[in-house]
């Protein structure tokens, strides 16, 4: 109320001032006493407290303008303007349209397909026959997808306007959350299991270091020596770890970003070159003409190629050189690129080779240990690729050395 | 998608027939799912709940059944439609079979569970899952979209968890070698990854259905067998190792 009154005074701020200065000229001119003046002044702010009708009006005006300017407003283009996955459809649940970020998130989607035959998880189907039998006015539910990525929603669908015989359903992003509570769980699981090894090693030597080997200065070298290589792979497997927790908690890919292949795969065969060294490889380079731009995120595509270069460097260090070709694959199902890494080492057994991209499985537990690996490498490059769409290929023949090829499709 | 009929009432009956393909993929992908997830983190509750969902892809493909059989005996379909009904009933045939797959993994929770196997075994499971369960997704988007030009990734898919479910075989025949007292989870072990390889089958089986509905020709038949199982005995596993 006072908030109206000082509002209305506010408003008839000129009018009160120009009565008041008349008021005073008066009082100073005709020479009125000064009982006169006060009422003549408190009549003066009673009456611009009054509503002005003419305030009213205007008020009307401009939501009458507001109406029309949102009736012009076309649906298409604020679905568009919506951050979140947005779809609207029929009384048939046929999608009438879609905006950008559901065709990012979901791909595959278009105008006239049926909606419950994409999104078919039964609490999905369960709140479009809701929705759509008039049962509620709107639903919410939460809505998890697996596979490729793992994501989580709340989705809720609703009516749009009356009459119109169209509905609307948004999905909002809710993997992150999810996501953490999964990390938390996932990093203790691996943690704890692949922590324990060089950690109880470590605890072995102090041990010993206390006891036995109290006045050693030879054993004592040696055994520092070996403490500090556990914790070096406690280090390594810690971040990496992080890094695929990290990864894991990036649903998908921002759209609109491309990455220059030739520049990423030369950057990491500079990068590697004091480890080639190290192992006496040779990398050499074969690659195609023209310019080699797939959509992507660069630094997740530098570390894929890192990773796959590290292991062929070091698992194929006894072939003597790596091959590291790109060439344009249009010969399969969809065009791309591919990005073919070829170490002449010792090769992979056929059977492991569906299996070298799973947590922690190790073809020779020894070796990995020696190659500083954390088992973790070809894991994170799948994960990496898994957001790209993009395919890994392992080929290999015992004695002949192993090929790693990355297909990226083009945009 | 669907030609448009002078009885409007046809292209609803055809529409929901396919609604109730989608509804039942969507309870067989979830069940392989929770079976596996209750596999691997050892939740005999979750399994239950898998065992109990069993019944609605059963009542699915009666359903399916009766209606297909219906709209044949009064609409008299021909080509595509009669193509999508025919489709239908194989679908929810394959989907029928997803299920029981997947029940038959969650019944076997227990069994297994009772001592604690390897992790890395898990994890190969999980793995065989997953490709299976991308597999039987990307089919039934495909028979949203109906795009079946690209319908070839599911032979490749095919072959990827044929090679994943040999070299499981392989690592459980090694646990098995290794200790009596595993042989037990191993076979049950060595059961759940064939019913998930056989979920894989289905899919495929499933694709070929959804390109016959579409293009009217059967799939070109050079699917080869990547399943190695065959070949691999005790005695060769004793000389590799």
């Amino acid at each position: 109320m006072a908030q109206t009154l000082a509002a209305r005074l506010w408003n008839s701020r000129w009018l009160l001032a120009a009565g008041v200065i008349a008021v005073l000229i008066a009082f100073a001119f005709a020479g009125i006493s000064a009982y006169v003046l006060v009422p003549a002044l408190l009549l003066l702010l009673a009456a611009a407290m009054l509503p002005a009708a003419g305030m009213r009006q205007s008020a009307e005006g401009a939501a009458a303008i507001e109406a029309i300017g949102l009736q012009r407003l076309s649906g298409e283009y604020l679905a568009a303007a919506v951050a979140d996955p947005l779809i609207i459809f029929d009384h048939a649940a046929t999608i009438v349209h879609a905006n950008a970020a559901a065709f990012a998130a979901f791909g595959g989607i278009a105008p006239g397909m049926s909606l419950p035959l994409k999104f078919r998880a039964p609490e999905m189907q369960a709140l479009l026959d809701n929705v759509l039998s008039g049962t509620v006015a709107s639903d919410v539910v939460d809505y998890t997808e697996k596979l490729p990525v793992e994501r989580a929603y709340r989705v809720s669908a609703s009516s749009v306007g009356h009459g119109t015989d169209l509905y609307v359903l948004v999905f909002k992003d809710q993997s992150e959350a999810r996501r953490i509570d999964r990390m938390r769980a996932d990093f203790i699981a691996n943690a704890s299991h692949e922590l324990r090894t060089p950690l109880a090693s470590i605890a072995g030597f102090i041990e010993t270091l206390r006891g036995p080997a109290r006045n050693d200065p030879a054993a004592r070298e040696q055994f520092l020596q070996i403490m500090q290589n556990q914790t070096g792979r406690m280090a390594r497997l810690i971040d990496d770890l992080l890094s695929l927790s990290r990864l894991e908690m990036k649903p998908y890919l921002k759209p609109g970003t491309e990455v220059d292949l030739r520049q990423t795969v030369d950057s990491v065969i500079d990068s590697l070159a004091p480890l080639a060294r190290e192992n006496s490889v040779v990398i050499e380079r074969d690659f195609a003409f023209g310019p080699l731009n797939v959509p992507g995120d660069r630094d997740e595509l530098f570390q894929v190629f890192e990773n796959l270069l590290e292991n062929a460097c070091k698992y194929g260090q006894s072939g003597g050189r790596v091959v590291v070709s790109i060439a344009r694959g249009d010969d399969g199902s969809e065009p791309g690129i591919d990005v073919t890494i070829r170490d002449f080492g010792p090769g992979i057994p056929e059977e492991h080779i569906p299996r070298i991209t799973e947590r922690f499985y190790r073809i020779d537990v020894e070796t990995s240990r020696t190659q500083k690996g954390t088992g973790l490498g070809l894991s994170i490059v799948k994960h990496i690729l898994t957001r790209h769409n993009a395919r890994l290929t392992i080929k290999s023949e015992l004695g002949q050395g192993a090929a790693f090829s990355v297909h990226l499709p083009a945009a | 998608m669907q030609s448009v009929h002078i009885v409007s009432a046809y292209d609803e009956e055809l529409k929901y027939l396919s609604k109730r393909i989608a509804a039942m993929g969507g309870h067989a992908e979830r069940m392989v799912e929770q079976a596996v997830t209750a596999l691997v983190n050892a939740d005999p509750g979750l399994a239950e709940k898998v065992i109990r969902d069993d019944a609605v892809l059963d009542e699915g493909q009666r359903e399916i059944d009766d209606k297909a059989i219906i709209i044949i005996a009064k609409r008299q379909p021909m080509a595509t439609d009669l193509r999508e009904i025919i489709g239908a009933i194989r679908i929810s045939a394959d989907l029928e079979r997803v299920g029981d797959l997947g029940k038959n993994v969650a019944k076997r929770v227990a069994a297994v569970t009772d001592g604690r196997q390897p992790t890395s075994l898990f994890r190969g499971l999980e793995a065989l899952a997953n490709l299976a369960l991308t597999q039987l997704k990307e089919v039934l988007d495909v028979y949203a979209s109906r795009t079946v030009d690209k319908i070839s990734f599911v032979r490749d898919r095919d072959d990827q968890i044929d090679a994943m479910y040999t070299s499981l075989f392989r690592e459980l025949l090694t646990y098995m070698m290794e200790d009596p007292r595993n042989i037990t989870p191993c076979t049950h072990l060595l059961f759940c990854a064939k019913n998930i390889e056989r979920i894989g089958d289905h899919a495929t089986n499933i694709a070929e259905t959804i390109y016959y509905i579409v293009t009217g020709d059967q799939m070109p038949a050079d699917r080869p067998k990547g399943d190695k199982t065959d070949k691999i005995s005790l005695s060769a596993d004793l000389t590799a190792k």
